[in-house]
């Protein structure tokens, strides 16, 4: 691509990254949530890879973390849905931190932390899939 | 309200029938897109926000991949005959007419069962709510979640995400053991 | 009852497209639009006439709002039918390589 569509890209793929954690981030207030917020943050990572060719990045390297990331994230939301289990009366994806209250940033408890965890999981395979076309592409 | 919908539904429908018999593969895509664009202002009307934003990410990415694909394969459709030519005669023949006939006889059949079977639901617009009455009375007590759609995906319903993120995690690992990609030493 | 008709008939343009194309892509593609008649016809189950989008403030709960329940089963299967799109377009791109070609018949034929 030309440099204009480079340094275009390169302001606003942090701007669209920044919009991405705040849908995450306030899923439980406005519209959004960790699916919407996790695919907006893909979105700026395949804005990137895009506008920049295939060099812009170590790819392979860059899948191999997505794919870590992606692992952590479902692990995490089962640690705390298991640990809803454990640690309060026995049901499994039990609320367990204080309800504070609603309409604040800080309150309903762990669904913000199930947002963030749902969001790092959907954006990190997002990329993975996007990814694993262009290596394939350039492994020809 | 009805009629909007009724305008984006045609307009649906035309670019699905356009996506499947266009020429270029390119413009398949394309007319692809039409469709879940339409979709994100048919979720937009019927008041559901939270589906209008993931579509729409979701639409543009699935685009971005379907063309990533075109790009390594090809871009021209098949030479598809849509319909059989019998030496010594013209298109309009038997054979070609009974294709026709039974296909016709088959949608309408199943428009009527579909008619059946959704005789029970009431019209667009006059719903009852059942279990979302619960929901909807102590959701934001119960839950603390203003968004009732996310404490219903995360609190009420938490076990379905477990199961879409287990899905998604599989589909991902799939796609890597089907391409296939070399593996490299760090 | 006439956007249900439609959205079945939508579902039937899929249908079609899976029945007839050659092309795998085509094929794909009609699955999908498939998928999101279903969307549509689960969102629009769950609408009520004046209702407003189901976000509650807690201070003026006043107002009906729409079913909450389909948005979330539909909010689910959004991303899952994304991630079997992409599976499907690697199997497509995998037999592209092997067979040069998308037509299904001459995939069938060629053995090896």
């Amino acid at each position: 691509m030309t440099i204009i569509v480079k340094n275009v890209t390169a302001l606003l793929a942090g701007l669209v990254f920044l919009y991405g954690c705040y849908i995450v981030l306030h899923g439980h207030l406005t519209p959004g949530g960790g699916f919407a917020g996790g695919t907006i943050i893909a979105g700026s990572f395949i804005l990137l890879v895009i506008a920049n060719g295939i060099q812009y990045f170590r790819l392979k390297k860059e899948k191999e973390e997505s794919s870590m990331f992606e692992g952590a994230g479902i692990l995490c939301f089962l640690l705390l849905a298991t640990g809803g289990l454990l640690l309060s009366v026995p049901v499994f994806f039990r609320n367990l931190l204080p309800g504070g209250t609603p309409g604040e940033l800080f309150s309903a408890g762990v669904i913000p932390l199930y947002n963030i965890f749902v969001g790092i999981e959907v954006a990190a395979a997002l990329l993975s899939i996007f990814l694993a076309f262009v290596i394939y592409k350039t492994e020809e | 309200m009805e009629t909007k919908l009724i305008i984006i539904l045609i307009l649906m429908i035309a670019g699905a029938i356009h996506s499947l018999h266009a020429r270029d593969l390119l413009s398949a895509i394309v007319s692809y897109g039409v469709v879940g664009y339409s979709l994100v202002v048919g979720f937009l009307l019927l008041k559901a926000p939270d589906l209008a934003i993931v579509q729409i990410v979701v639409e543009t990415i699935a685009l971005i991949i379907m063309v990533s694909v075109l790009i390594i394969s090809t871009r021209e459709d098949l030479a598809e005959k849509s319909t059989v030519k019998i030496k010594g005669q013209s298109y309009v023949n038997i054979r070609n007419l009974s294709f026709v006939f039974f296909a016709l006889v088959t949608g309408v059949m199943l428009l009527y069962f579909f008619n059946i079977v959704t005789t029970g639901l009431p019209e667009l617009g006059i719903h009852e709510t059942r279990m979302a009455t619960e929901y909807i009375a102590n959701g934001v007590e119960g839950t603390g979640s203003i968004n009732l759609v996310t404490a219903v995906v995360f609190d009420y319903r938490g076990y379905d995400t477990l199961g879409e993120a287990t899905i998604l995690f599989t589909a991902v690992m799939g796609i890597l053991a089907i391409l296939r990609l070399k593996t490299h030493k760090i | 009852m006439i956007p249900y008709m439609l959205c079945f008939v939508l579902f039937l343009v899929g249908l079609y497209g899976v029945l007839t194309r050659k092309n795998i892509l085509k094929i794909i593609i009609g699955l999908c639009v498939m998928e999101y008649s279903l969307y549509l016809f689960l969102a629009m189950t769950g609408y009520i006439e004046g209702g407003a989008a189901p976000i509650i403030d807690p201070a003026n709960r006043a107002g009906s709002v729409v079913d909450p329940l389909p948005q979330a089963i539909v909010l689910t299967a959004i991303v899952i039918g994304l991630a079997t799109t992409a599976l499907l377009l690697a199997i497509a791109i995998r037999l592209y390589k092997k067979y040069k070609t998308f037509d299904i018949d001459k995939i069938n034929t060629l053995k090896g």
